[in-house]
């Protein structure tokens, strides 16, 4: 086992499934990779979860909303927000990446091609919306701390680029 | 208070980024153009959750009960170690600029050092905040280049800012008792290992840039030791309006 990996019992996993992100609804806290533990102890469940940027305000509410859902499913959850090790956006699964592109948010790309992105304006993500590959950031900073703002040239499509964080 | 240095020194580090963070939180609305003012404001954002992660630890080595939000807000001019640069006005968007990218250029090369601390609260904070850091300074490095090698007009303006913020760059190498007793237990960053890095690394900015590296060698200090300029006084009063108005209030 290592640090980076996930540790959560079975059973809690349907229900921590239906908890999402609030500001992207589609995407399961579990699919983001933002629960990095959640043991059940003696009828109560600890939880830990770890923020994707430090000033994500989504957090605070993440903590609630799992305490609410392990409450229906009745147990009591006691929440710990770590920061070691610090998230990155290759947490979030295959199931993720799907859903924020059928969201119309840009999965982040490779550590380097992000770079290529951002600074040397290359043209690598997929416009959401006709997936041409003719499109340009806007601004690296976007509408959350994660994302950044892009636009396709071809379809004239604004749309957000979830940006990579190694 | 047993760790009265650990103390002073993350409050040293966290009260740059407060304040730096609420000077960005003035754009807000404000930016020269939709995308600017979002960037400066998602920077802020970083800044201040940043800032919690510090002050949490700060208040559980004070452990006295103390809050991040009464570490924040509670204390006077005087108790606060920012630099002096992070305190300077945003004047023009020239001068925010110039601010952002003589501060990210320290702080980026500061975390990296900050991730090595055998202090395990400390070295995961900096692990968080180096990847958020890097963003800013891609953006303020950006935009100093931009500005530079622009217009004539905005090469006059950012040469300006630079040069009248210079004064404040030497500061973020000096170190406070409680730096160098933090230093010499091998938790903290020593500053001053980082400034030939520093300065050498602006100037190769300001020369893509096509800015000059002021000549000045006089430098400004105190803001660690908490003697500030009077900007500080104007920043708190807003910073801190609620919990002195409103006194134990809850966000």
């Amino acid at each position: 086992m290592t640090i980076t990996e996930q540790h959560i019992d079975d059973i809690l996993i349907p229900i921590l499934e239906e908890v999402s992100d609030p500001e992207i609804p589609v995407l399961s806290i579990m699919d983001m990779g933002v629960v990095r533990s959640a043991k059940l102890i003696d009828g109560k469940v600890k939880v830990e979860i770890t923020p994707t940027y430090s000033g994500c305000p989504a957090m605070d509410v993440i903590g609630d909303d799992i305490k609410t859902a392990l409450k229906k499913a009745g147990y009591e959850a006691e929440i710990d927000l770590i920061l070691h090790p610090a998230w990155t956006t290759d947490w979030i699964t295959p199931r993720g990446r799907k859903a924020l592109e059928d969201y119309g948010i840009a999965a982040p790309l490779e550590a380097d091609a992000d770079k290529a992105v951002l600074l040397e304006g290359k043209r690598l993500v997929k416009c959401t919306n006709c997936g041409s590959h003719n499109t340009r950031m806007v601004s690296q900073f976007g509408s959350t701390a994660c994302k950044a703002q892009f636009q396709c040239d071809d379809c004239q499509e604004p749309f957000d680029y979830f940006k990579c964080l190694k | 208070m047993k760790n009265e240095n650990l103390y002073n020194y993350i409050l040293g580090i966290a009260d740059n980024s407060l304040i730096l963070g609420q000077r960005l939180g003035e754009l807000t609305g404000h930016g020269p153009n939709l995308e600017t003012d979002i960037a400066c404001t998602n920077i802020s954002l970083d800044l201040f959750g940043q800032v919690r992660s510090y002050f949490q630890y700060a208040g559980k080595i004070a452990g006295d009960g103390r809050s991040e939000d009464d570490i924040a807000m509670l204390r006077k001019e005087r108790e606060y170690k920012n630099v002096l640069l992070v305190e300077q006005p945003n004047t023009n968007f020239a001068y925010t600029i110039a601010r952002q990218f003589l501060f990210d250029a320290y702080h980026l090369a500061f975390l990296k050092e900050l991730q090595k601390s055998p202090d395990l609260t400390l070295s995961a904070i900096a692990n968080k905040c180096v990847k958020e850091v890097s963003y800013h300074e891609r953006f303020s490095s950006d935009w100093v280049r931009r500005l530079g090698d622009g217009t004539e007009e905005s090469r006059e303006k950012m040469q300006e800012a630079i040069n009248d913020l210079w004064m404040y760059t030497d500061e973020l190498f000096h170190q406070t008792e409680a730096d160098k007793a933090v230093v010499a237990e091998g938790i903290g960053v020593d500053v001053t290992n980082l400034k030939t890095a520093y300065y050498a690394y602006v100037a190769e900015v300001l020369e893509e840039a096509t800015l000059e590296v002021p000549e000045t060698k006089y430098f400004q200090k105190g803001g660690k030791n908490g003697v500030h300029t009077e900007h500080l006084g104007y920043i708190l009063a807003e910073l801190q309006y609620m919990q002195r108005t409103y006194p134990n209030m809850e966000w």
